[in-house]
């Protein structure tokens, strides 16, 4: 089964009149991974899956799964299987009239359908609910039916647009674990349109970051929370902290002029360096020569599960360094302290100041 | 369900506007209509109070069951064309853009405020012979002459479809406005192709809104005698033509308000089946 469904996307472009939602996208997806579109609100990536699903035609480009070209295919020919937002379960069957859809409309055999119907409930945890209407269900067994039906016919493509939405914050965590179990455990090659990077980082092989109809990033979701190739990201992903520096013409990067070593090529002019809060380290007493900056402590808070401290370095925007509470530096507001960037956490992204 | 506070003397008083209104404009009248038809008849005219059933034995006379049978068919049929017609035209009406969306739904909203009469008067020249539809036929050179296609059974049940039509659209559209697109497009995805999902998902979906509509065109047009009268033969009459006759022309008003309870009680007891039947199958799946 892994081998089905490798997907290629080549220079897809989606107008709507005057918006361009999807603007140029070429990618090209490994059969049998969990892959996510993350981005914000209108980025383009639920256009962008309901373009490979086949319900909006794109402007430009072409679809190909499995090197078969299906940009002009029909959705109801192209197997795939999506689970959508509303999860748009159909309210006048039961349980089991709506897992087996999909097989009725293709004239299965009936106790063919009443035994897979079966199989499907059993892989989702639902057993002895086959008979129950979709009124009579909670928001994760609704959940579970949607993903259940979508996959009665075994898709090359598994599509999920904001799967886990409707539910609450505790529910939501398990769902998304027990999805990706079920993905990993069928081998499905799986695109998961989400705005929550904990739940792409949860699930995902590769994580592809989406902004104003275009690709930002695609990588594995550390490499991506390391390794931020843009300002966008970074921010997108996590907490971040941006400095904004200067390469000089003797090849030194000086942030509010003190000498900083990063890691990335080294342009010249204008540099963003991102580093994560928890990567970043308060000193008492005076900083270091390299990459620390000094700074007055405007605001801490212990979560139990972390600390953060939040320091004027006079950037404009306070940098915040967060930390195990263990390892916790007792500082009080007020207090000049010196925060550490270490080289290797120190991330030159492009996209320009604060992008 | 304990905290809910009973309600005092001013709620019931809030109520009795609407119960008197009820009282005087509908049971009254309705009480009255009752009394009139086992009333006797004088000649010239008048009727006197009395207990006679002579009117409602009238009604089992052969013809005005058949008039009966009649008004209950062609208005089943009107019934049946304004949702075929409605339901498409209202479905795709709801997934147009906005602007012709809104443009077509004021243009069939407008056809309301045509009376009865003018309808009728309108449809009978345009399904004439001297200025009618088969003229342009003719000139399109379809057809060797232009021809009549009113009065007849077509032209009436036409014109009873016509004014029911935008009341039907009426019912449909919001419901199916409010039907989650992504549905249908679920079971696009799940392979169905358009017309299987419009039929195994929007139809099942809409059935109470469908069986609602259907109804609403039964009562509206068994209650219309214009259409019939303009459009029809005589064996064309429904039993509401033949009411207003005995009415205004004979001026046998106990007649007349038998009639008009038999027709009443007839389409209560068609509506009562329609929804047995409905609430039947919805349990059947």
């Amino acid at each position: 089964m892994g081998a089905r469904g490798g997907l290629k996307l080549q220079g897809l472009v989606k107008r709507f009149d005057a918006v361009t939602a999807v603007d140029g996208v070429d990618l090209e997806l490994p059969p049998g991974k969990l892959i996510s579109f993350l981005g914000p609100s209108g980025c383009g990536k639920t256009t962008l899956l309901r373009m490979i699903a086949g319900l909006e035609r794109p402007t430009e480009g072409r679809i190909l799964v499995d090197d078969e070209d299906i940009t002009d295919q029909p959705p109801h020919i192209r197997d795939m299987g999506m689970v959508f937002q509303s999860l748009a379960l159909f309210p006048h069957l039961t349980v089991a009239g709506n897992i087996g859809y999909a097989m009725r409309i293709r004239g299965v055999a009936k106790d063919r359908i009443r035994d897979r119907v079966h199989e499907l409930l059993t892989l989702v945890s639902l057993e002895g609910l086959a008979d129950r209407r979709i009124s009579q269900l909670s928001g994760g067994q609704r959940q579970r039916v949607a993903t259940a039906r979508s996959l009665a016919l075994e898709p090359r493509l598994f599509l999920l647009d904001e799967p886990l939405s409707a539910l609450d914050a505790n529910l939501r965590e398990q769902l998304q674990v027990e999805l990706r179990l079920l993905q990993q455990k069928l081998g499905i090659t799986t695109i998961m349109v989400t705005h929550d990077q904990r739940e792409a980082m949860t699930m995902s092989d590769l994580v592809v970051v989406m902004n104003a109809g275009r690709i930002e990033q695609i990588g594995g979701p550390l490499d991506v929370y390391r390794r931020p190739a843009t300002s966008f990201v970074a921010r997108f992903i996590g907490t971040t902290n941006l400095l904004g520096g200067t390469r000089g013409s003797d090849g030194v990067l000086r942030v509010a002029g003190r000498e900083f070593a990063v890691t990335g090529e080294g342009v010249a002019g204008d540099v963003v360096i991102s580093v994560r809060p928890e990567d970043a380290h308060l000193l008492l007493g005076d900083p270091p020569e390299r990459n620390a900056l000094p700074g007055t402590v405007v605001f801490v808070r212990d979560l139990g599960e972390m600390f953060e401290c939040y320091v004027d370095c006079g950037l404009g925007d306070n940098v915040i360094v967060a930390g195990s509470p263990r390892e916790r530096v007792e500082v009080q507001q007020g207090q000049r302290v010196a925060v550490v960037f270490p080289p290797e956490s120190c991330v030159v992204v492009s996209g320009g100041g604060r992008g | 369900m304990s905290d809910r506070r009973k309600p005092g003397r001013g709620a019931y008083l809030v109520l009795a506007f609407p119960l008197a209104m009820l009282l005087i404009f509908f049971v009254a009248p309705f009480a009255i209509m009752i009394a009139y038809s086992f009333y006797r008849r004088i000649q010239g005219g008048f009727y006197e109070p009395a207990f006679d059933l002579g009117s409602w034995k009238r009604l089992f006379e052969p013809v005005f069951l058949d008039r009966a049978a009649f008004s209950i068919g062609i208005s089943l049929l009107a019934g049946a064309v304004c949702i075929a017609v409605a339901f498409p035209f209202t479905f795709f009406l709801t997934r147009m853009r906005r602007r012709p969306h809104v443009a077509l739904l004021i243009l069939v909203l407008s056809a309301l405020s045509l009376s009865e009469v003018i309808v009728g008067f309108a449809w009978s020249v345009l399904l004439g012979r001297a200025a009618g539809i088969s003229n342009i036929v003719v000139w399109l050179g379809l057809m060797d002459e232009p021809r009549a296609y009113q009065p007849g059974f077509l032209a009436v049940l036409l014109g009873l479809s016509y004014i029911a039509f935008p009341f039907c659209v009426l019912t449909l559209y919001p419901p199916l406005s409010r039907l989650d697109r992504e549905v249908t497009e679920a079971a696009q995805t799940l392979g169905a192709s358009p017309w299987r999902t419009f039929r195994t998902v929007v139809v099942p979906i809409m059935r109470p809104t469908l069986v609602a509509g259907f109804l609403l065109v039964f009562v509206f047009t068994l209650g219309s005698y214009l259409i019939a009268s303009i459009l029809g033969r005589p064996q064309h009459w429904t039993l509401s033509v033949f009411i207003s006759d005995q009415a205004s022309f004979n001026a046998n008003v106990p007649f007349a308000a038998a009639m008009a309870l038999f027709l009443t009680v007839l389409s209560l007891v068609v509506v009562g089946i329609v929804m047995l039947l409905e609430s039947r199958t919805r349990s059947a799946t």
